[in-house]
């Protein structure tokens, strides 16, 4: 295992990179008192790295780890109280268990390390919260994280992204942006927290005019900010959805809903006063809805199949995964080409119902895209066409060994 | 010293802020350790600090007198109240030495998901004092969290009727910081509010 950090990348299908871009990997991880691990350390090299193993052995709680590198709550949306190592058959409890995950990430010539994980807060306040420590020195907040390592990722829960609610796949291109710009959280959480608070005025009866405003001009200026932020991604993501060629099925993107619409037509200054008329207008309707009508919460990701017009919710489980793959794959490109490396891709049973074409096609983009690309799977076999350009680690429960090729 | 007393003492130093059974327990050793030179005095002041300290029924500051020696003090501009969530912050306030009107404490910020609305804040009081002739200007200096801001738009739509200048604290670059180290978003406050000079 002897690749270096840096690596010269080789343009995908849908052409050349317009700057120099790195490759984000994991050198070295250890995982402590996590999900089914009770001590791991994996020393690696920059090439992808393949998983297999039977069901169960802990594959998935690999990548878990990996995605605690990144803000937020990790690829399963775990709650802490879920994350740390429990015998087997024990109930999940509400009690948080320390858990930690180290990693040495390199970032084309540059190494960083980072340390994250959960120590119970025995005061019994119920504060326990992740802590991050880079290079050393406790970061203040998870935002730093999300400076630092870009990640985009696969997992066979998001199959049903285009079939699910929409707050799945609003989740899905705020991820993606916060990929582009940590700094999109701020406002995203700021007005989830305004709209929770207007909802519990609204529920309690409150009528005061000059309390409700002031929420409201709180959703305002966040919500538009929010909506305007998906607009603009979505515009430059669009271009990367359309490959053209391969088999997997170019992707035409959108976002809708009224904000969006109405900032297509006016300036921001004037959707934000439209937005704080409607809100101000439909204070009884809202009340009867336990939220409010209109707002970035209500926007939705719209994908089609290019090829032929169809809503991705109508296509075939094939189709979608198609889909999906593209959206992922183009993310990760954009975020190559606009913050200079290429993220992380974590790929949990990536190729579990692509035939051995959509396969040879699907590892030819990741090659050409460089990405150390976290692949897993039950059957190695599945994965033979890498050689020796990836890194093969075999899973048993608790354990993980190298593969010599 | 019996070990319930103990007991009880940890248990109430483990309530305040910053402090755990871990430190409480370790406050309280120390405290027993240097009983005569921390321990009875700490509980004289205490006992002092439990009968006199009284809120100032003007601005809603702590001191032992009522009104405070800032409301009482004819040497500040009473045509200026900064207004600030908690004690903590008029004090913030006073370090800097920047400012020499007069303050009002509202007590905290609204903030419906814990159940804290405007009549559980001091700002009638607020609004009473804005009405005086004397008051010209109130400063805004609320933080720059949602409900400190909220709070902020409640507190000047509430002034509007008074006449006075309402302003607010800048939002923007800290002193001596970069550019580049500079999130996006405080970037862009520092560009809004930027100023001639």
């Amino acid at each position: 295992m002897t690749e270096t950090g840096r690596s010269a990348l080789a343009p995908d299908s849908a052409g050349t990179f317009s700057a120099v871009v790195e490759r984000t990997a994991v050198t070295r991880l250890s995982v402590t008192e996590f999900r089914s691990y009770g001590s791991l350390k994996l020393d690696l090299d920059t090439r992808p790295v393949v998983l297999t193993g039977s069901n169960g052995v802990g594959k998935t709680n690999l990548l878990e780890a990996i995605s605690f590198l990144t803000p937020g709550r990790g690829l399963r949306r775990a709650r802490l109280a879920e994350i740390g190592r429990r015998d087997a058959g024990e109930e999940v409890s509400d009690m948080v268990r320390p858990w930690a995950v180290a990693a040495q990430i390199a970032l084309g010539e540059d190494c960083y390390d980072i340390g994250t994980g959960c120590a119970p807060d025995m005061s019994g306040a119920g504060r326990d919260k992740r802590t991050i420590k880079i290079n050393g020195e406790a970061a203040k907040s998870q935002s730093a994280l999300g400076r630092l390592v870009a990640m985009q990722w696969l997992t066979p829960h998001m199959d049903r992204l285009f079939v699910d609610a929409a707050s799945g796949r609003r989740r899905f291109i705020d991820r993606m942006i916060m990929g582009l710009d940590p700094e999109h959280a701020g406002p995203v959480s700021a007005y989830e927290h305004a709209l929770r608070s207007r909802n519990r005025l609204l529920k309690d009866g409150v009528t005061d005019s000059h309390w409700l405003a002031s929420v409201e001009d709180s959703m305002v200026r966040h919500g538009v900010a929010v909506a305007a932020r998906r607009l603009e991604t979505i515009e430059r993501l669009r271009a990367y959805c359309l490959v053209g060629d391969g088999p997997f099925p170019d992707a035409k993107i959108d976002m809708t809903g009224e904000l969006e619409t109405w900032l297509q037509e006016l300036p921001a200054l004037a959707v934000e006063d439209r937005f704080r008329d409607r809100l101000a207008a439909s204070r009884q309707m809202d009340a009867v809805a336990a939220s409010a009508v209109v707002g970035p919460h209500r926007s939705d990701l719209t994908v089609h199949y290019a090829g032929t017009g169809r809503a991705a919710e109508e296509c075939s489980t094939g189709e979608q995964k198609g889909l999906l793959i593209t959206l992922v794959l183009a993310a990760a490109r954009m975020q190559a080409e606009e913050r200079g490396y290429v993220p992380l891709l974590l790929l949990d049973e990536v190729v579990a119902h692509l035939d051995a074409q959509r396969r040879a096609a699907l590892f030819d983009r990741l090659r050409h895209l460089g990405a150390q690309a976290w692949m897993t799977g039950t059957d190695a076999g599945h994965f033979e066409p890498w050689g020796s350009d990836a890194q093969f680690l075999t899973v048993t429960a608790g354990t993980v060994l190298a593969q010599t090729c | 010293m019996a070990t319930t007393d103990i007991d009880r003492l940890i248990q109430l130093l483990a309530k305040l802020p910053g402090l755990g059974p871990r430190s409480a327990r370790r406050a309280v050793l120390h405290l027993i350790k240097n009983k005569e030179a921390l321990m009875i005095p700490l509980s004289r002041a205490l006992d002092l600090a439990a009968e006199n300290i009284r809120t100032c029924a003007v601005c809603g500051n702590l001191d032992v007198v009522d009104p405070c020696p800032i409301c009482a003090d004819p040497r500040r501009d009473g045509s200026v109240i900064c207004v600030v969530e908690e004690v903590a912050d008029l004090w913030a306030m006073e370090r800097t030495a920047a400012f020499r009107g007069r303050y009002h404490v509202l007590g905290g910020v609204l903030s419906p998901l814990d159940g804290v609305g405007p009549e559980d804040l001091n700002i009638d009081g607020l609004v009473a004092r804005a009405g005086q002739d004397e008051v010209k200007e109130v400063i805004l200096a609320t933080a720059a969290t949602v409900d400190g801001q909220t709070t902020a738009h409640y507190v000047s739509d509430r002034l509007g009727d008074c006449g006075v200048k309402i302003s607010a604290l800048a939002h923007g670059i800290p002193v001596g910081g970069e550019l580049d180290y500079l999130d996006d978003g405080t970037l862009s406050a520092a560009l809004k509010a930027r100023r001639s000079i």
